[in-house]
């Protein structure tokens, strides 16, 4: 790729301020045709910002964007497509009653005589997926449809526009290793076609393997470029974070003790009523940490919910420290049951955002003492209770009556970390805990996880993130389709074979 | 399995829809019509009035699907149609020395126009000024109950309403006919208007688009849709439904205003979006039942049944409506976005 | 009160004080639109409510249930609940007290005046149940609920004094057979009525103090015990309060009781108090005052104090205003109306007076409106 042909894409000097936040700073990007530019950074680095301002969601404060050698006005997402910009987001913009059709059509629609066309987009959805290998049905309704088809359904909708730059926010955060390996073909497929592509991730191995070009981006600023073929991963992660990293969590070999918590063939329904979790059992010793992987979606979300009370258990039985505790309330888990539960969306489950960090801290034990008297809140001891833990867990914070809605993600989650890791509990249920927050964070609540490991606390570790699962977990459980398709050791683990169980190819079969 | 409980309950209600047709038959045609009871579930006026008392409830409820499709929630239907009646009261009124359609014509436009505008008034509220929705409708029912009430001249009489238009051929055949065929124009329109809003809905651009701002807009954002014109554009379209609807009680039913006259319909025609799960047509159908419902109340008082005090005969609609609401509520789905307002990205406003 | 303590107040105050402004000055440009003189009718409304110590009785009289229904509906709010049914429920308060009190005779004060009272509590409380229970058990959504509530309670109290009919029709329960044809209860026995602190001419009876008692209980009920705060979570994030073990259904269903109970004493208080007895035309006039009274009162129990004063001060001088300005007092509906927009989007405020939000105030919107489940 020579540097002299004119760029598809240019973003020359990009600023963006928000309130109080300069998101980005004097951004310079410039994508080739036929090019993959990988663009790194962690969870607030402004990359998706930059890339809003790409596809016209966000105006720049200053700077501007030229398309083909010239300058233009992005007032909104049509002016991008117009343009051919295809974006697939992180979160899915897929309407789930929907259809395929429908949505790939949805504000690009064919009409015949005032009504949809919905024949011809079917049948240009299916000429488009043999093309580029997107096997997907059109009639299809997206909510019936796993996470990685959602995902094809996505790149149909920008390929359906005819998009000649594609941007791809954190494409494989729902996807297998394998799953993530067909995308990257896909990839490949395209840029062969001649298409360009922006691949926003934060994962170092992904964007060694399929980018042509780097760049870094941390505290809405480039700090750099890099080539991933003279390129490591340490490299890279000291230019993301601005300091030396560990990318392996330290810790010593794990001493199991006796079944804290004991799952016996649980079954549970989804929201929709259909089935969840279709017999899962497993055990967590104390000392030990078992993490559960799995694509999102197989059933993790409510595996957590039936084992905290907040699901109906519809068959089998949970047993906390030799105690029946299927289907007893919240309360009882947390105090009867000795266990702690760092939920997976804070937002919604984990704080309450207009009360105040102090509230927020004794939100499951408001009403004991000290924090009550009788009927009575006692105020006094509920902020010394608040200033011990924002000390101890450094969430960082003017003060203790802000509200919790005020503060940056990664001290919200290291605020609902205090309140639930400073009980004495004997069980530790984590979902997520590091989701979208900073590197400094999620060291610290790594480091706090696997030292209540080590004070004989049994986790229940629940991630996403394969990386997470392999760095802090002694075994791992796989979950698929609502069942536990395999529990191997970690010395055992490899990322391929995790992938294929995630898959749900069992071991030993044949398929 | 949800989806088959609901195909059960469909067989189960044309199995009903039949057995009624074929009893209405058997009533109003044969000595069966003879008995007193019998006629006050069957008759061709139990029906006729089941028409009537329908109409404003189909109306309100479109206007709510207009809605509640793009995501706007919309208790405010009652204050929306009371608004519409009382336009239509002093248009009608202001021009009764006009030719009587003229003037009958002139009042549903200013229904219309005045509907369009409480329309106009929530979408503000709502999405300019996020208010709670559910308080701006409420906002909507107390002000068009005070302005109507302030500015009502109570020695103002209209003059005429509409009639019945008999439609050739089809208005003779019996019973048929005479309950369907034989209606006046706000009827007929009010029916037409549920197969046009169905048919928009599912099968133009307009409807896919609106469907996507009430299911998710910021997926209709990012495809360059403008979610909060959509929504604006609806909110006003669904008032001039409830506007219409009100013109429909002076212009249609009553031919005169009093305070307060749309007496809960604009809550009824709610319920029936709701168990009619946010389509025109089930939407209908349930309007047609709580319509049923009024029907026999009056058809009880009006054959003079006093065992049971009429008072407790005219809460009927009202516990239907209670029941519907329970019993449907857990089976049907709303537009997933509604009440959220939505903080357009991209900078259109 | 220290200085920052001292200024959040007035933000507090700033926004729901330039509504009330901006409603009289917009109801005034609708009655001069209308050819109405605004300027005497204003200057009647004040002398009606504040001009002589009749007028100032008045006021308190009026205020009394609507810092009930506001409280009935802002403690709703709080738990995030739309109470839309304080009408119904006063209603049922109404008749229930009065079934007590036109009963018994021959009590004393000391028993039959209470229990007319709890009757009329037990009566809003049954009638606030069942929303709450409904809501929790079918996932109905308490507006259309109660909604329909108030139109059943209506009919179910006209019934109750209904005067029979020509046809020969029953007469209710509690009608009073020396009114003839008239539909109405008879007087209740002076044992069960509230009695004056300032008698004939005055009217103002002891209702006003066990309203303010009741709303100084609610305040230190949300705000300082454990119920209060597992009250508010539940309205601010249902979600989180079942998080952290809070009775979400249960909590829902005592809101809508003690709301109900709000109500139905409202009811019984205007009743025992003033009315002495039940007709259907005194069920007029609750209607959603309890919801603008509510809002206007930022949710707030001492807000809603300050709130049923100004309401009630723009109920009671509406009278001499039409009176001496010949402005039908429907107007004050539409001010009403006005008051509940200008409250309920501060933002219409904030850019008419050009007011920055304070920066420290989340503003969260009170319940999220749907219809289905949550």
């Amino acid at each position: 790729m020579s540097n002299s042909a004119t760029p598809v894409l240019e973003a020359r000097n990009i600023t963006k301020l928000f309130p109080g936040v300069v998101a980005n700073e004097d951004i310079h990007l410039t994508l080739q045709k036929g090019e993959i530019l990988a663009l790194l950074g962690e969870n607030g680095a402004g990359k998706s910002t930059l890339m809003h301002i790409i596809f016209g969601l966000y105006r720049p404060t200053r700077g501007e964007i030229w398309v083909n050698g010239a300058p233009v006005v992005m007032k909104n997402p049509r002016t991008a497509l117009q343009l051919g910009i295809g974006m697939v987001h992180q979160h899915f913009q897929l309407v789930p009653v929907m259809s395929v059709t429908d949505n790939v059509m949805l504000g690009d629609e064919r009409v015949k005589g005032g009504f949809l066309d919905r024949d011809a987009v079917a049948a240009r959805i299916r000429e488009l997926s043999q093309k580029y290998g997107l096997e997907v049905d059109p009639d299809a309704l997206i909510e019936d449809l796993p996470l990685g088809v959602r995902q094809r359904v996505e790149i149909l909708k920008a390929l359906y526009r005819n998009a000649q730059i594609l941007i791809l926010d954190e494409p494989t955060a729902v996807l297998t290793p394998q799953e993530a390996e067909g995308l990257f073909a896909v990839m490949e497929t395209l840029r062969r076609q001649g298409e360009s592509i922006i691949f926003i991730t934060h994962k170092l191995k992904e964007v060694l393997r399929i980018a042509d070009r780097i760049m870094v981006l941390r505290g809405g600023r480039v700090v750099g470029h890099a080539d991933p073929q003279t390129t490591t991963q340490q490299q890279l992660a000291a230019m993301m974070v601005g300091r030396e990293v560990l990318l392996t969590v330290d810790k010593g070999p794990a001493d199991p003790g006796e079944p804290v918590l004991e799952l016996d063939g649980l079954r549970v329904a989804s929201d929709l009523g259909t089935p969840a979790l279709r017999g899962v059992s497993l055990q967590v010793r104390a000392g030990e940490i078992l993490g559960v992987a799995g694509v999102q979606g197989n059933g993790q979300t409510e595996l957590v919910e039936a084992i905290t009370g907040l699901r109906r258990v519809e068959g089998g039985r949970v047993v906390m420290n030799g105690t029946d505790m299927t289907n007893a309330s919240p309360r009882r888990i947390t105090h009867e049951g000795r266990s702690s539960h760092v939920p997976e969306d804070r937002h919604a489950y984990g704080m309450v955002d207009v009360y105040s960090i102090a509230d927020n801290l004794v939100l499951n034990q408001y009403y004991r003492a000290p924090f009550a008297s009788g009927i009575t809140i006692q105020t006094e001891p509920i902020a010394e209770h608040a200033r011990a833990l924002v000390d101890t867990f450094d969430v960082r914070t003017p003060d203790i009556a802000m509200h919790a809605g005020g503060l940056s993600g990664g001290n919200q989650q290291k605020m609902v970390v205090a309140r639930e890791f400073s009980r004495p509990i004997r069980l530790l249920i984590a979902a997520q805990p590091t989701r979208g927050i900073d590197v400094g964070s999620i060291e610290f609540i790594h480091q706090q996880i696997v030292a209540k490991r080590d004070e004989g606390v049994a986790v229940l570790l629940v991630s996403a993130e394969l990386d997470e699962i392999m760095a802090l977990s002694d075994r791992i459980a796989v979950i698929y389709k609502g069942e536990i398709i395999g529990i191997v050791n970690r010395a055992d683990a490899t990322r391929e074979g995790l992938g294929l169980l995630m898959a749900g190819v069992r071991p030993g079969s044949h398929e | 399995m949800m989806q088959r409980t609901l195909r059960i309950t469909s067989y189960v209600a044309i199995l009903l829809v039949l057995l009624f047709v074929l009893m209405t038959l058997l009533v109003n045609l044969t000595p069966l019509g003879e008995n007193r009871w019998l006629r006050i579930f069957f008759s061709v006026s139990a029906l006729n009035f089941t028409l009537r008392a329908s109409v404003p409830l189909i109306l309100g409820a479109l206007c709510g699907i207009l809605c509640e499709r793009t995501g706007i929630v919309n208790i405010g239907i009652e204050g929306m149609m009371l608004a519409g009646a009382f336009a239509a009261f002093v248009a009608k009124t202001s021009t009764n020395d006009w030719p009587l359609t003229a003037s009958l014509i002139f009042g549903v436009l200013v229904a219309l126009l005045v509907g369009g505008l409480m329309g106009l008034l929530h979408a503000t509220f709502a999405i300019r000024y996020r208010m709670d929705q559910i308080i701006s409708g409420t906002v909507l029912i107390i002000l068009a109950g005070g302005i109507s009430a302030y500015l009502f001249d109570r020695d103002a009489v209209a003059q005429g309403k509409f009639g019945a238009i008999a439609i050739p051929g089809l208005s003779q055949i019996p019973v048929l006919g005479e309950v369907l065929f034989t209606n006046p124009p706000l009827t007929y329109l009010a029916l037409l208007l549920v197969v046009v809003i169905h048919v928009g809905l599912f099968s133009t651009r307009w409807g896919l688009r609106s469907r996507a701002c009430g299911e998710h807009p910021r997926a209709a954002d990012t495809v360059g849709i403008n979610v909060n014109r959509l929504r604006y554009m609806n909110t006003v379209l669904g008032g001039m439904l409830a506007g219409l609807a009100g013109g429909f009680l002076v212009l249609e039913a009553v031919g005169q205003f009093q305070e307060g006259m749309t007496a809960g319909r604009g809550f009824i025609a709610l319920a029936a979006m709701i168990f009619g799960n946010w389509m025109p047509f089930g939407a209908m159908s349930a309007a047609l039942l709580f319509g049923y419902t009024q029907a026999l109340q009056n058809e009880l008082l009006l054959a003079g049944v006093t065992s049971v005090p009429r008072q407790f005969v005219s809460m009927i609609p009202y516990l239907v409506t209670i029941i519907a609401v329970c019993g449907f509520v857990g089976r049907v789905r709303p537009p997933a976005a509604e009440g959220q307002v939505y903080e357009q990205e991209s900078g259109s406003e | 009160m220290n200085r920052s303590a001292l200024r959040r107040t007035g933000q507090l105050l700033l926004v729901p004080i330039l509504a009330v402004c901006s409603a009289l000055l917009v109801g005034a440009a609708i009655m001069w639109l209308f050819g109405d003189n605004p300027v005497a009718a204003y200057y009647g409304l004040w002398e009606g409510a504040f001009g002589s110590p009749r007028a100032w009785s008045t006021t308190i009289r009026k205020m009394t249930p609507l810092m009930l229904t506001g409280l009935s509906v802002a403690i709703a709010f709080k738990a995030g609940l739309f109470n839309i049914g304080a009408s119904g429920q006063f209603i049922m308060g109404t008749v229930c007290s009065v079934a007590v009190g036109v009963n018994f005779a021959g009590l004393p004060s000391v028993v039959h005046l209470p229990l007319a009272l709890l009757a009329g509590v037990a009566g809003g409380l049954f009638w606030g149940a069942i929303p709450g229970l409904l809501k929790v058990f079918t996932g109905a959504h308490e507006v259309i609920v109660t909604i329909m509530l108030n139109y059943i309670a209506s009919l179910f109290a006209a019934w109750t004094v209904y005067a029979g009919g020509t046809q020969g029709q029953t007469p209710g329960p509690l009608w009073d057979s020396t009114a003839g044809a008239i539909s109405r209860t008879p007087e209740v026995f002076v044992s069960a009525r509230l009695p004056w602190i300032v008698a004939e001419p005055y009217r103002v009876h002891w209702g006003v103090v066990i309203a303010l008692l009741v709303a100084l209980l609610s305040w230190w009920i949300i705000f300082k015990t454990t119920l209060g705060f597992s009250l508010r979570t539940v309205g601010t994030n249902a979600k989180a309060a079942r998080y952290a073990g809070m009775h979400v259904h249960g909590i829902t269903i005592l809101t809508m009781m003690v709301a109900g109970g709000l109500a139905g004493l409202a009811g019984a208080i205007e009743t025992l108090g003033l009315n002495h007895r039940f007709a259907p035309e005194f069920t007029g006039g609750v209607g959603f005052d309890g919801i603008t009274v509510a809002l206007l009162g930022q949710t707030h129990p001492l807000g809603v104090i300050l709130s049923a004063f100004l309401l009630g001060a723009l109920d009671a001088g509406s009278a001499r205003m039409q009176f001496s300005s010949g402005v039908s007092v429907d107007i004050i509906q539409v001010i009403q109306a006005l008051v509940l927009a200008f409250v309920a989007a501060p933002m219409i405020i904030r850019q008419l007076y050009r007011i920055r939000k304070p920066s420290d105030q989340a503003e969260s919107t009170l319940f999220s409106s749907r219809w289905g489940r949550s």
